[in-house]
């Protein structure tokens, strides 16, 4: 329905309209959101464990983590709170040379992201493999600042922003989907900004 | 096992009912939701504002008004120049208009009165709303929750439900409130004039009967900043501590 005298609107240019999903508007700072205060995460007490289930199966330090193979990611990504950012250059670690290193398979289902300050968000495990998702290191071509997640982050880039989980040290392998912090508090579970699944109610 | 809930489009219509000028910069509009909800304090809504050619925008509001306090909620809304949403509200928008509205939402930065106190609350400029509905609720449900609420703003007169909040903070029912001014001299012995800090937040805890179990800090993102790594300094733990930001 046509609201009254809405007319204007920041609408983005027609050659971008096709890279904005619907409700989204273009920001071109890089706003910061968080449930909590910022935890000051050192790379001397950093550590990244991968898990099935309860089972730790491999865990990497600071030094051991920044070894495996390093790869860039320009994407656009879309928080829920309708801005979207067109080219942000990330670098860092695919989730595929993080599995290949602990020398297993990418199993079926479902993975729970984890962060330093006990925030978790769930993702299935094939949004995660064949080159779809990161651990980032750096941004810019710089560390990754603390409140935006450093010294490292989850990034989902196709799914809602709130999957690319700050502050990340670890991967959980889970059998179901087991929501995560916003899950559990009314966002959706899967996060397709295409398909606006905001919220849990969303289809 | 309770009945599979009904399907119900998310987006609903709303009705302005009244509009009232807060500050210079923030004016309140009431919305009379045609399927009316009970809402939580510190919650919020979308709205959604569509053009004639199908463009839409959106923008998340906190919700002012405490859940009971019926005839409506109230969004208190501050004018960015550069914004999409705002200047549409402050320009354009009159008693009787409908807008599409979808909540309540949000299930974190949330305060009930069952869930008691002591509670420390931190807000900065238009950060103080969902603070509000909260004081509100407190208020509302005679609650004996102690609450704190350091409030910082530029100025005196931009000082959001400034005469309402003092004249809850004069009852001394175990609301305490401090205003702190970035660019005024404080007017009343219990405020500030600087910005907030870990002396601050210690002095505002000291207020409280014993150590909060909860504090919510709200506001630009470099307010909620400053005022968490405060929070953490005067000994919050980090755990403790709920944030909502806003802007780059």
């Amino acid at each position: 329905m046509v609201t009254r005298g809405f007319f204007s609107g920041r609408r983005p240019p027609s050659d971008t309209d096709e890279r904005i999903p619907p409700g989204q508007y273009l920001e071109q700072g890089f706003p910061v959101l968080s449930a909590g205060p910022t935890p000051r995460v050192r790379t001397e007490d950093w550590s990244f464990t991968l898990k099935h289930g309860p089972r730790p199966i491999k865990k990497w330090s600071w030094a051991e983590f920044n070894a495996l193979p390093q790869n860039k990611m320009t994407r656009d990504i879309h928080c829920v709170t309708a801005w979207t950012k067109f080219n942000t250059p990330w670098q860092g670690v695919l989730i595929d040379d993080i599995l290949a290193d602990a020398g297993i398979e990418p199993p079926s289902g479902f993975t729970l992201a984890h962060s330093f300050d006990g925030y978790s968000t769930n993702v299935p495990t094939k949004d995660l493999v064949t080159g779809k998702a990161m651990v980032a290191l750096l941004y810019e071509g710089k560390p990754i600042t603390l409140d935006h997640g450093g010294p490292a982050r989850l990034l989902v880039p196709h799914l809602y922003f709130w999957k690319s989980a700050k502050w990340v040290n670890g991967l959980q392998f889970t059998e179901r989907d087991e929501p995560g912090f916003w899950e559990l508090r009314g966002y959706h579970m899967y996060g397709d900004p295409w398909r606006e699944q905001r919220y849990s109610s969303d289809p | 096992m309770s009945a599979e809930p009904q399907p119900q489009s998310p987006w609903q219509m709303a009705t302005i009912t009244r509009i009232e000028k807060r500050t210079p910069r923030v004016t309140s509009f009431w919305f009379q939701p045609s399927r009316p909800f009970t809402h939580l304090a510190g919650q919020h809504v979308d709205v959604r504002l569509t053009a004639p050619d199908g463009y839409q925008a959106r923008r998340s509001y906190s919700i002012a008004s405490a859940p009971e306090a019926g005839a409506g909620i109230e969004l208190a809304i501050e004018r960015l120049d550069d914004g999409e949403v705002s200047p549409f509200f402050h320009d354009v928008a009159e008693i009787g208009d409908e807008i599409e509205l979808r909540g309540p939402l949000g299930g974190h930065f949330i305060w009930e009165a069952s869930d008691g106190g002591p509670i420390l609350l931190v807000g900065g400029g238009s950060g103080v709303v969902p603070l509000m509905a909260m004081v509100r609720h407190r208020a509302l449900q005679k609650s004996a929750a102690p609450i704190a609420l350091v409030f910082s703003a530029r100025v005196w007169d931009e000082v959001i439900f400034r005469d309402e909040l003092i004249g809850l903070d004069d009852r001394r029912d175990g609301f305490d409130l401090a205003l702190t001014l970035t660019r005024e001299q404080a007017r009343r012995a219990s405020d500030y004039s600087r910005r907030v800090d870990a002396r601050m937040m210690m002095q505002a805890m000291e207020r409280l009967p014993k150590a909060p179990r909860l504090a919510f800090v709200c506001g630009s993102n470099a307010f909620v900043s400053a005022a968490a790594e405060a929070l953490i300094e005067a000994g919050v733990p980090a755990g403790f501590i709920r944030t909502e930001r806003y802007g780059v």
